[in-house]
Order: structure tokens, then C-alpha cells, then sequence
């Protein structure tokens, strides 16, 4: 099997791959904007406790 | 005989389906990734190369199925969003939603992939004929769907608005598929109907496993969509948090 005249495809290469490129990137783009919803949902629906440890304190600090 | 029925309203309510459905994704999913990969092999290592266009009908494989996909899930979209509204039942009018992007995904597919044919084989990227601009007309119907749903903030109104364009919108779905019957048209004619079957048997393998591939990717993805907007928008039901922990 010659790869590279099976990439040319028959000089429509950039039209052909064009398409399933393209086809890929949207179909795996939707699952990753899927992934993405599912992460976000989480966060919301068990947030992360804030710390009681007040953090502008510590920098006053150094200041005084 | 068994006397046990489905009781098919069980599934409407949100709190039975969520689980359920969830189980189901897998089943969907994996036989799609399966579907895809033999599809593609078949299509670029079986299918010979077309004595007119050479290789670029390959487009056709990806072409064909993501039209096709474009116009079935407008028309369950339509279905399921007109149900909603009509029976009030919200499940129903999330399944709309779900299937709207996958079904705009489809669709713009379908015309960039139309686009890259176009091309090679009619020696322009685009023509404003009847096949082409309807399908764009299509795309316009998914984005407007999904922006009007998502700029009215009370989500029953939000489904209601969504239905009725969803309904309006659908007889644009036969338009297209007739379009190249009834008017002229750079665009081929039918691929596949009743009376006659234009290619070779391994080109029409390719093109229904991709086909394949492109249904059960888009039930899986729905599915997974719909069970998001089932917890977003059902945050407060006690069921939730049993289920989703």
C-alpha cells in the first residue's frame, strides 16, 4: 500500500480530509463541551467549603 | 402471555428516566466508536475509487449521514418540543433541547462537507439553489431555536417560544428533501430511493456504517445532554441528590 498517494487522494486531499477533519474536530468538540458541562454541574452542586483561614489577614501582616 | 404493561408515563416523569438513562449511554456509545471505525475503513480501503469524480465522492461517506442526521433530529426536535407543549411534560421539552445542538452540528456538517464537495465537482464552494440555501435555512432554524429558548429565563415559557418555532420551522425539512425534485439543481439527486441504487455495494456499506455511527453517536450524546439539563434544571428536586451523588 503507497501512503502517501493513499494521503494525495487522487489530488483532492485538501477536500477530502477537509471534510473529516472537520467532522472530527465538531463531533469531538461536542463531547469535550460535553465533559466541560458535567465538571461545571459538579462544582455547583457540591461546592468546594470555603476555609476559615481569613487570607487578606496573613498579607496585613507583613504590612504591620 | 405476560399481563405486565409498560407503563410508559413512569419514564416521562424526570426522576425515573435520569438513572435509567444513564445506564443506557454506554450501549449507544461504544457501538458507535465500533460503527465509525469500520465505516471508515470501508469507505477508504474497500470502496473503489468513483470513475467520474475520482476520490473526492469520499465526501459522500460523512456527506449523506450528517444531512440525513440534520433533518431526522429537526424533525425529533420538533416532535418532542411540540409534545411538550401540548401535554405540558417537561421531560419531553428537555429532550428538545438536547437534541438541538447535536442536530446544528449535524446540519453545519453537512454544509462544509457539501462545501469541500462542491468544490472539486461543480468548480464552486456554494450556490444559492433550492437543496443548498434550504439547508442553510435549516442551520438558522437550530440557532434560532436555541437562542430563543436561551434568552427567555422562565424555562416553560422558554419551551413554549421553543415550540412553536420548532413547528413552524419544520416544513422546511420536506422542502429540503423534495428540493431537488422540484426545482433545478447543481445538487444530485437522490443517492438512495426506491426504484434505483446508484453506487457500488462496498460504497453503500461505508455510507450506512457511517450513517450507523451518526445515529448512535447522536442518541448517546442526546442522552448525555439531556441528563445535564435534567440536573440543571431540576436542582432543587429532592430525587437529585440521591441520584446524582
Amino acid at each position: 500500500m503507497n501512503w502517501s498517494k493513499f494521503f494525495s487522494m487522487g489530488g483532492y486531499a485538501l477536500y477530502v480530509w477537509g471534510s473529516y477533519g472537520v467532522t472530527f474536530v465538531l463531533l469531538v468538540g461536542e463531547v469535550l463541551m460535553l465533559l466541560k458541562r458535567k465538571r461545571n454541574l459538579a462544582r455547583r452542586e457540591n461546592p468546594q467549603p470555603a476555609t476559615n483561614e481569613p487570607r487578606l489577614n496573613t498579607s496585613l501582616q507583613g504590612i504591620q | 402471555m405476560s399481563n405486565r404493561r409498560i407503563n410508559w408515563y413512569k419514564y416521562a416523569a424526570p426522576a425515573n428516566f435520569y438513572p435509567r438513562a444513564g445506564k443506557m449511554i454506554p450501549f449507544f456509545a461504544v457501538p458507535a466508536v465500533i460503527l465509525f471505525i469500520v465505516g471508515m475503513y470501508v469507505g477508504f480501503f474497500v470502496a473503489p475509487t468513483d470513475f467520474q469524480q475520482g476520490e473526492s465522492y469520499r465526501i459522500l461517506f460523512i456527506h449523506v449521514p450528517a444531512a440525513w442526521m440534520g433533518m431526522f433530529l429537526y424533525v425529533m426536535l420538533a416532535i418532542y418540543a411540540g409534545i411538550g407543549w401540548a401535554f405540558n411534560a417537561r421531560l419531553a421539552s428537555m429532550m428538545a433541547q438536547a437534541i438541538a445542538p447535536t442536530g446544528a452540528i449535524f446540519t453545519f456538517i453537512s454544509l462544509v462537507t457539501g462545501s469541500l464537495w462542491g468544490r472539486p465537482a461543480w468548480g464552486v464552494w456554494w450556490v444559492w439553489d433550492a437543496r443548498l440555501t434550504s439547508t442553510l435555512i435549516l442551520m438558522f432554524l437550530y440557532i434560532g431555536f436555541i437562542s430563543l429558548q436561551s434568552s427567555i429565563d422562565d424555562v416553560r415559557r422558554a419551551d413554549r417560544a421553543g415550540a412553536v418555532l420548532a413547528l413552524v420551522g419544520v416544513i422546511n425539512v420536506p422542502i429540503i428533501y423534495f428540493s431537488v425534485q422540484w426545482w433545478n439543481s447543481l445538487h444530485q439527486g437522490a443517492t438512495i430511493s426506491k426504484n434505483s441504487f446508484k453506487m457500488a455495494p462496498s460504497m453503500a456499506a461505508a455510507m450506512f456504517l457511517l450513517l450507523g455511527a451518526c445515529w448512535l453517536y447522536s442518541i448517546a450524546v442526546v442522552l448525555v445532554r439531556l441528563r445535564y439539563i435534567i440536573r440543571e434544571r431540576e436542582q432543587e428536586a429532592p430525587w437529585l441528590a440521591e441520584v446524582a451523588a
